[in-house]
Parts: C-alpha cells; sequence; structure tokens
C-alpha cells in the first residue's frame, strides 16, 4: 500500500463528495441510539404536546350536548386550546433542537473536516429529528385519544364510539403526526443550517 | 518535481481575532513553504498563532489576507463543495482531543471519510481494516471510543485521517491529552507513517518530544516565525533546543 498518491485531482470536475441515504439513516439511528436518554426526552416532549392537541380534537368528535351560543363558545375555545398545544409543542422542540444541536458542534466540526459538506450535517439532524417527530406524534397522539375516550367509555358514551367516530379518529391521526412532524423539522432545520455554515474551525473551538 | 516540490505554501498570512475592542493579530504576515513528504513541526508557545496557522493551512477558516497554497492550488479560490473535496481527499486530521464520534465504533470512524469519497461499504470496511491494522489497533475494531484509552482513540484518529490516503495529515497538539509514554508512541507512529506512506506531516506542537523527529522545525512567535530549524542544525543543537524549552 502506498500513500504517495499523485495530488488530488483539484480542477477536475469530477469532485463528487457523497451520503448514500443508506448510510446517513445508518449515522442517525446510532446518533439517537447512543443519546437515548435525551432522544426519548425530545420524543416525550413532542408526544406530549401532540397529546394535548390530539385530546382537544378527539373531543370535537364527540356528539355536541350544547347547543346554540354555548356550542359556538365551546367550539371557540377548543381551536384556542389546540393552538396553544402546538405553540407549547413548537417552543418545546426548538428548546430541544437547539440543544441537540449546539451540544454537537464539535461533531459537525469534524465531519466537516472528514470532507462532509454543509448539507450532508443538515440531512443528519433532519433524519433524527424526523424519526423522533414520527413517533413522538404517534405515540401522541395515541395518547391524546385515549385520554378523551375512556373517560368516555366509562361515563356511558359507548354508543359514540361508532364508525363515524373512528374514521374521523384516523383522520386526526394522520393530521396529528403531520403537524407534528412539520413543527419539528420547521424547528430543526434553521438550527442545523446556521451550525453546518460555521468554518470548522469554530465549531471544533467551542467547548460544551 | 520543481513545482511540485512543495505541497502547502503560505503567503503573507494575517488572521486577526477581535477581543472585545481590541484585535489581536494571531497571524502576522507568515510565509512558510511545506516540502513533499517532510515531517514538520510547528512549535511555539500557547497564543503564539500555531493553531491559527493550523486551522489556515488545514482550510477549516479563511485568513483575513495572504494566500494558501495546497498542491499549488490557491485554497480561496475554492466553492464550498471543493473546499470539502480538499478536506476529504487532500488532508487528513488530528486533534488534541481526538474528535472520533462517540455513536461509532473504531471501524465505523475510520470508514466515515471513505463513505464520503464514494467508496462503496465493502471497500471502506476492508481500507478502514488495513489502516486500523497499520496503526496497531486490528483487535480493537469494534469498539466504541469510550471503551479505548487515550492511546487508542489517538490512533483511531490517526487511522482515520489516513483512510483516504490523503498527501498531508495535519496534527494539531497530538500528544496534548496522553501521557509521556502514550505521547512518545503516537510521535513514533506518525514519524513511521511519514517514513513508509510518504505523508507529509504538519504537527501544532509545544510537545518538545516532537522536534526529535521532524526535518523541519518551525518556532512561531506573536504570530510571525521566529525561526525555521532544519533536522541537521537540530541534531548538531540539542542543547539549543534545550535552551529554548526554558523560555
Amino acid at each position: 500500500m502506498s500513500t504517495q498518491t499523485a495530488p488530488a485531482p483539484l480542477g477536475t470536475p469530477e469532485k463528487q463528495i457523497t451520503l448514500p441515504f443508506s448510510k446517513a439513516w445508518e449515522i442517525s439511528i446510532k446518533s439517537i441510539k447512543i443519546r437515548l436518554g435525551r432522544s426519548l426526552i425530545t420524543a416525550s416532549g413532542i408526544m406530549l404536546g401532540i397529546a394535548f392537541f390530539s385530546s382537544v380534537r378527539t373531543v370535537v368528535l364527540f356528539p355536541i350536548t350544547q347547543t346554540g351560543a354555548a356550542a359556538e363558545a365551546a367550539r371557540s375555545r377548543h381551536s384556542f386550546l389546540a393552538i396553544m398545544a402546538l405553540l407549547v409543542c413548537f417552543v418545546g422542540i426548538m428548546n430541544s433542537m437547539l440543544m441537540s444541536v449546539t451540544e454537537r458542534f464539535r461533531e459537525i466540526g469534524t465531519m466537516k473536516c472528514l470532507g462532509a459538506l454543509d448539507q450532508f450535517i443538515v440531512t443528519l439532524f433532519i433524519i433524527e429529528a424526523g424519526i423522533m417527530g414520527l413517533f413522538g406524534s404517534m405515540f401522541g397522539w395515541f395518547l391524546g385519544w385515549l385520554i378523551m375516550v375512556i373517560p368516555h367509555l366509562f361515563g356511558g358514551g359507548a354508543r359514540d364510539l361508532n364508525g363515524a367516530f373512528f374514521s374521523g379518529s384516523m383522520v386526526q391521526c394522520v393530521q396529528s403526526i403531520a403537524i407534528g412532524l412539520l413543527i419539528t423539522l420547521v424547528a430543526c432545520i434553521p438550527t442545523a443550517r446556521s451550525a453546518a455554515k460555521m468554518p470548522p474551525a469554530a465549531a471544533l473551538r467551542s467547548e460544551i | 518535481m520543481a513545482a511540485n516540490e512543495y505541497v502547502v505554501r503560505t503567503k503573507g498570512l494575517v488572521k486577526e481575532f477581535r477581543m472585545g475592542e481590541e484585535s489581536v493579530r494571531a497571524l502576522n504576515g507568515v510565509d512558510l513553504d511545506i516540502k513533499r513528504g517532510e515531517y514538520l513541526s510547528i512549535m511555539g508557545p500557547s497564543g503564539s498563532g500555531k493553531s491559527t496557522l493550523f486551522n489556515a493551512i488545514g482550510g477549516l477558516d479563511k485568513p483575513d489576507s495572504g494566500s494558501v497554497f495546497i498542491n499549488d492550488v490557491d485554497m480561496a479560490q475554492l466553492d464550498a463543495r471543493e473546499l470539502a473535496y480538499l478536506r476529504c481527499h487532500t488532508i487528513g486530521y488530528i486533534f488534541q482531543t481526538f474528535n472520533l464520534l462517540p455513536s461509532m465504533t473504531a471501524l465505523e470512524n475510520v470508514t466515515l471519510p471513505t463513505v464520503f469519497a464514494g467508496l462503496t461499504t465493502d471497500d471502506g470496511i476492508e481500507r478502514g481494516i488495513e489502516v486500523l491494522n497499520l496503526v496497531g489497533l486490528g483487535h480493537r475494531l469494534h469498539h466504541r471510543p469510550a471503551q479505548l484509552s487515550g492511546g487508542q482513540q489517538q490512533r483511531v484518529a490517526i487511522a482515520r485521517a489516513l483512510a483516504n490516503s490523503p498527501s498531508i495529515v495535519l496534527a494539531d497538539e497530538p500528544t496534548g491529552n496522553l501521557d509521556l509514554k502514550t505521547g512518545e508512541e503516537i510521535i513514533a507512529l506518525l514519524r513511521e507513517l511519514n517514513k513508509k506512506e510518504g505523508v507529509t506531516i504538519i504537527s501544532a506542537t509545544h510537545d518538545y518530544k516532537m522536534v526529535d523527529v521532524s526535518d523541519r522545525v518551525v518556532w512561531i512567535r506573536d504570530g510571525k516565525i521566529a525561526k525555521i530549524e532544519e533536522r541537521a542544525d537540530i541534531e548538531l543543537a540539542v542543547g539549543a533546543i534545550k535552551d529554548e524549552t526554558e523560555l
């Protein structure tokens, strides 16, 4: 083996740097696993936010007992609660993302030294955040749904759990996951992008 | 050969850092030509600018003025993709703090640069095992950094730096976090790789053990080159170096 190679062909067009998706996926999964505690906390932040959102939304599927102005008031209160739930969720996730990116400045700098493009760093964080967002939102929706359905059952409302209720629930399930994922990615991408843009020296200097 | 004799050349490098109101010149006009295949140590006390010079040569930070040429290519002319390509293929980095990725095993750490370089998984693993054997860690392929000693971690880092067969290995205080004996082993390993593989080694350090193995030693003081010593001078003047350590 000889490393006395000719100088790398600078100035030639085929200067490709690659990160196949399968590898990126593998690296992200490893990152989540090695920081399992932190990852679970982040995911449960998403989960609780979405659970709150989902519980408020599930109530809407039950038959309305109030009439007229009272029903109108209940509906607007539900919308308000749902929006609040999402806001709280967003701020919580933003905070987790800032933390998880900041504590990894040095890793980011190292990867860039090994030849990673800024885009690779962003891709890795998107995959990680996406996985946590997906599972957090899924469990969150189910938790919120259960919290509303179980008391309703014990309150003698088993009749309300009809086909329309379940199909409504499925729509909400998809909605919750989509919203949870969207919030996670909106929180993650700008943070990861600004970290990836740092000169490697600055990223490596950081002491966390 | 003449055009290719120097693997790294710097011209009038200046880098300033702002410290509140004041600005400090970490580099103040550094001209340095580094020959292909040599073992060069950049020595100087902390704060002398040697790490800043290291970062400028490695393309990890942009100088405020002046240029760095790697294989006669001006680094300032490269776009992000070309710079990443250069870091991936032409330069290997070794750090004081090892900087291995904690989530990956030794082999996975070493294979990562080969992934960026576009090698297939099999070829990457083959190459990873080859370089880990080269640094004497063939029996620790599947250990995580946390399960390795400092010296072993630095060996993994050296293997990683060599993974894409770079023409230059840049080492920033490679022995700074190691005890005396382990530090000596790492220095011996770097020297061996330099001799056997012909890779140019540029090391920023204030470890005087490094002087013994260097072909040339560049002394940096206050952001300027104070003097450059050749191997022959070093051997003649071991006493003088001892004096230097007292400074």
